[in-house]
């Protein structure tokens, strides 16, 4: 893949690509934590949002804000904060989500001061007429906070141009997926892990282009790639990914992980956004009609029926469930899950993360013994 | 729920037997529902009770009997079977408790009478969504959840509308289930029982200023259960006038609650259930007396910002601000206003491994309260249900030493 290296970069050290485009571009840089995040009115406010993921590396600082109770995700990144690593960011957004992002925001608020502040308070429950208008309410409101944050008018055309950019990221990265569930040996897991992540992190306009490119390129390279031995199909499902190293893990031997269900995988790109007349109600309404997470409510099962649906569309023949310790949400989501798996038919195997993660040997092992049931 | 220090206590309270009595017809009365053509609903502890009320449904609190599977030490076995069910044992030890003992009819009452619906408000947590989501999938009964957005810094106006329009859907949606409209003149009534009772509860608990206290942070968690299950109802307030009394009496003659205070202390997130009399001997028998806690007050703390004159529009923003649904420096700024209260020598937090939304921030709280009022605080790493969480020779070092710096501190020439 032409851009790989490009996208690697970004994705190894985000936060120096961030410093880097803010001294090229003069643009301000917003980071932010969570999927739920508006990205298109921090664009239409001209400036460029980060996600962050969240060191994994020598943290000690969190330790004397946070108990060991309390999941690496939300450890990384105030570390992050607190180690002065991302003080190249102009401001923070935190949307609500989970019990713990709630409380990250207060303590990073409290300890870490640079930049603006804004938290996101988006409604929980999203399947009634006064969670709807209070999530319209809600983008409102962070449109003017963050248009007085950065000194920027959020126009209705500045919002128009940011989500058509996005639309095309969500749309393009869709259309990768596709291309490599119907042909696996295109590209390596790891390497589509890497693509998507750069998305979140790189310059939008840059990626926008570069992931169209990519496209090409790959419906050329496609007619070549030799299909080989049938491939045994998973689809892997649980929050962040944070964990690369899992794609290899299985793609080894006679794996292919052809979908997921992850935020920082198929949920940041399953839903584009519609057209309509207010921008800020197209926005709210991708925000409401995506693939939910479960710190949200809009059902009591439409998280299992998802899942079973793609297994089904992507003619998977298992999943792998990667829970992050710690993970509240999740955790309490996965035995419905696995029972409505179950009753499907569906192989599933329960991982559970916790970082770092001690044994990669062990996850071998229990991945070709899942493989091989298969 | 507990003994506390109270069987140990020549000066018992004498409301305790009337509590129990009252709590016992209660738990008949709702489990015996169904035979009565009465309704029940299943509620979260910091969830608008008096709409329940005044439609004449019982409110039964799977959390209030978490607390009791704590106290009576079934908690371990009920987790371990929701451990068997799937349940990561990291998740909260009520819902892991509530969550197994809704299949088994276990815990020390033989489970929960089954709802007619549940009513879930997330002011405490995000946990008790996922919990309740559960028990609507296990009885396919309907669920409401009442949605308070978190209040980092401020109730905005956006948060008002939202909560106030929910107020209202709650009260259609009690309609649709009941199948017959709401008396609102009755409504009214109830909410300003509710208000009474709410007021009486912080009076009970105003009398620990008195040196020595009345009573005693764990008197508090035993005293509570009528305000959390019964509030809204007459009963609850005759209950808590009787016991107010008799704390102003106590505190009138100074008659505390141990015998000899020398050291006042404040008690910080939920109860460790199963431990209560063990730590209540422990402190007592180092003259310490946890006067009040965080967690006890949640159930009055937002009382001034209801209007009993329309207590359904006020009592969405009072929800709404409850403790645990504020950011970490407005907890951090009552916890000082109640160190100033209380005249407070330490605190001792429960870091609590079931309570996130609750623990998380504590290690921030501890510095503020050290920064601003110069006052030591003791960590003690717990699970309000989950014994297996809990090292008692640890806890008992970690408290002695605590006691050991207080009485440094206090001796001290200033």
């Amino acid at each position: 893949m032409k851009h790989l290296k490009e996208f690697k970069q970004a994705v190894n050290s985000p936060l120096e690509y961030a410093r880097q485009l803010k001294k090229d571009s003069s643009k301000k840089v917003v980071g932010y934590v969570c999927s739920y995040t508006p990205e298109e009115i921090i664009l239409a406010a001209g400036a460029h949002p980060v996600r962050l993921f969240g060191t994994k590396e020598n943290i000690g600082l969190a330790d004397s804000h946070l108990q060991s109770y309390c999941c690496s995700i939300v450890r990384g990144i105030l570390e992050e904060g607190l180690s002065g690593k991302t003080d190249t960011l102009d401001g923070m957004v935190f949307p609500h989500t989970c019990d713990s992002i709630q409380r990250l925001s207060d303590i990073w608020r409290m300890n870490i001061g640079f930049g603006f502040h804004l938290d996101v308070i988006l409604p929980v429950k999203l399947d009634t007429d006064s969670a709807r208008d209070y999530m319209a309410d809600v983008l409102t409101k962070f449109r003017k906070d963050i248009g007085g944050a950065l000194k920027a008018d959020v126009t209705d055309a500045n919002l128009i141009k940011a989500i058509t950019i996005m639309n095309v990221i969500r749309q393009s990265i869709r259309s990768i997926y596709e291309m490599r569930s119907l042909n696996p040996r295109l590209m390596s897991g790891e390497d589509l892990y890497t693509l998507v992540r750069a998305s979140m992190i790189m310059d939008r306009e840059r990626v926008a282009e570069l992931l169209l490119e990519t496209i090409a390129e790959l419906q050329a390279k496609a007619d070549k790639v030799k299909q080989g031995k049938p491939l045994k199909r998973l689809v892997l499902a649980g929050g962040i990914c944070n964990h690369p190293g899992i794609y290899p893990t299985i793609e080894e031997g006679v794996g292919a992980v052809v979908w997921d269900d992850f935020c920082t995988g198929a949920r940041y790109f399953s839903e584009i956004i519609n057209d309509g007349a207010d921008p800020l109600s197209r926005i709210a309404g991708r925000l409401i009609h995506r693939v939910v997470c479960p710190a949200k409510h809009i059902d009591l099962d439409g998280r299992a029926r998802h899942l079973i649906r793609l297994v089904q569309e992507q003619n998977a023949q298992g999943v792998i469930f990667l829970l992050l310790k710690f993970c509240d949400p999740h955790a309490f989501d996965y035995p419905y899950i696995k029972q409505s798996l179950d009753e499907a038919g569906i192989p599933v195997m329960l991982m559970e993360i916790n970082d770092p993660i001690s044994s990669g040997g062990q996850m071998k092992t229990r991945v070709e013994a899942f493989l091989e049931m298969l | 729920m507990s003994d506390a220090n109270l069987e140990t206590n020549a000066n018992k309270v004498k409301s305790e037997k009337k509590m129990r009595d009252i709590m016992t017809a209660y738990y008949i009365d709702a489990k015996t529902a169904r035979q009565n053509n009465r309704k029940v609903a299943w509620i979260t502890s910091g969830g608008p009770v008096e709409p329940l009320i005044a439609m004449d449904i019982i409110p039964v609190y799977p959390e209030n009997h978490g607390a009791m599977i704590g106290a009576s030490k079934m908690g371990i076995d009920l987790c371990e079977k929701a451990e068997t069910m799937g349940y990561s044992n990291d998740l909260c030890s009520y819902a892991r408790a509530d969550i197994s003992c809704a299949t088994v009819n276990g815990g020390p009452i033989g489970g929960l009478p089954a709802p007619d619906m549940l009513v879930c408000c997330n002011n405490i947590c995000g946990t008790v969504m996922k919990w309740y989501e559960v028990q609507a999938r296990y009885f396919k009964v309907p669920l409401f959840i009442y949605d308070t957005p978190f209040l980092h810094t401020e109730y905005s106006a956006e948060i008002k509308r939202y909560a106030q329009r929910q107020m209202e859907e709650y009260i259609s949606f009690l309609e649709g289930v009941m199948g017959k409209k709401m008396d609102r003149d009755r409504m009214m009534e109830v909410g300003r029982i509710s208000y009474e009772g709410s007021q009486l509860w912080q009076e009970v608990l105003d009398t620990a200023v008195s040196k020595p206290s009345p009573m005693t942070a764990f008197d508090a968690f035993f005293h509570l259960a009528l305000i959390v299950t019964l509030r809204g109802t007459q009963q609850s307030v005759d209950y808590y006038k009787g016991l107010r009394d008799e704390m102003q009496k106590r505190a009138r003659a100074g008659i505390g609650a141990i015998p000899n205070e020398k050291y006042r202390l404040l008690w910080d997130n939920l109860p460790i259930w199963y431990r209560m009399k063990w730590l209540s001997d422990k402190f007592a028998s180092h003259d310490a007396c946890l006067v009040a806690d965080t967690y006890t007050s949640a159930w009055c703390g937002s009382m001034e910002y209801i209007n009993v004159n329309d207590f359904i529009g006020s009592s969405a923003e009072a929800y709404t601000r409850s403790y645990l649904n504020l950011g970490v420096d407005k907890m951090a700024g009552i916890v000082l206003s109640m160190i100033d209260k209380y005249d407070i020598d330490g605190i001792v937090m429960h870091s609590n491994r079931s309570c996130k939304p609750y623990s998380f921030g504590q290690y921030d709280i501890q510095k503020i309260v050290e920064r601003e009022r110069g006052i030591p605080s003791l960590l003690l790493e717990a699970d309000m249900v989950d014994e297996r969480s809990f090292s008692e020779s640890q806890v008992e070092t970690r408290i002695d030493a605590f006691i050991e710096m207080i009485r440094g501190k206090k001796n001290k020439p200033r």
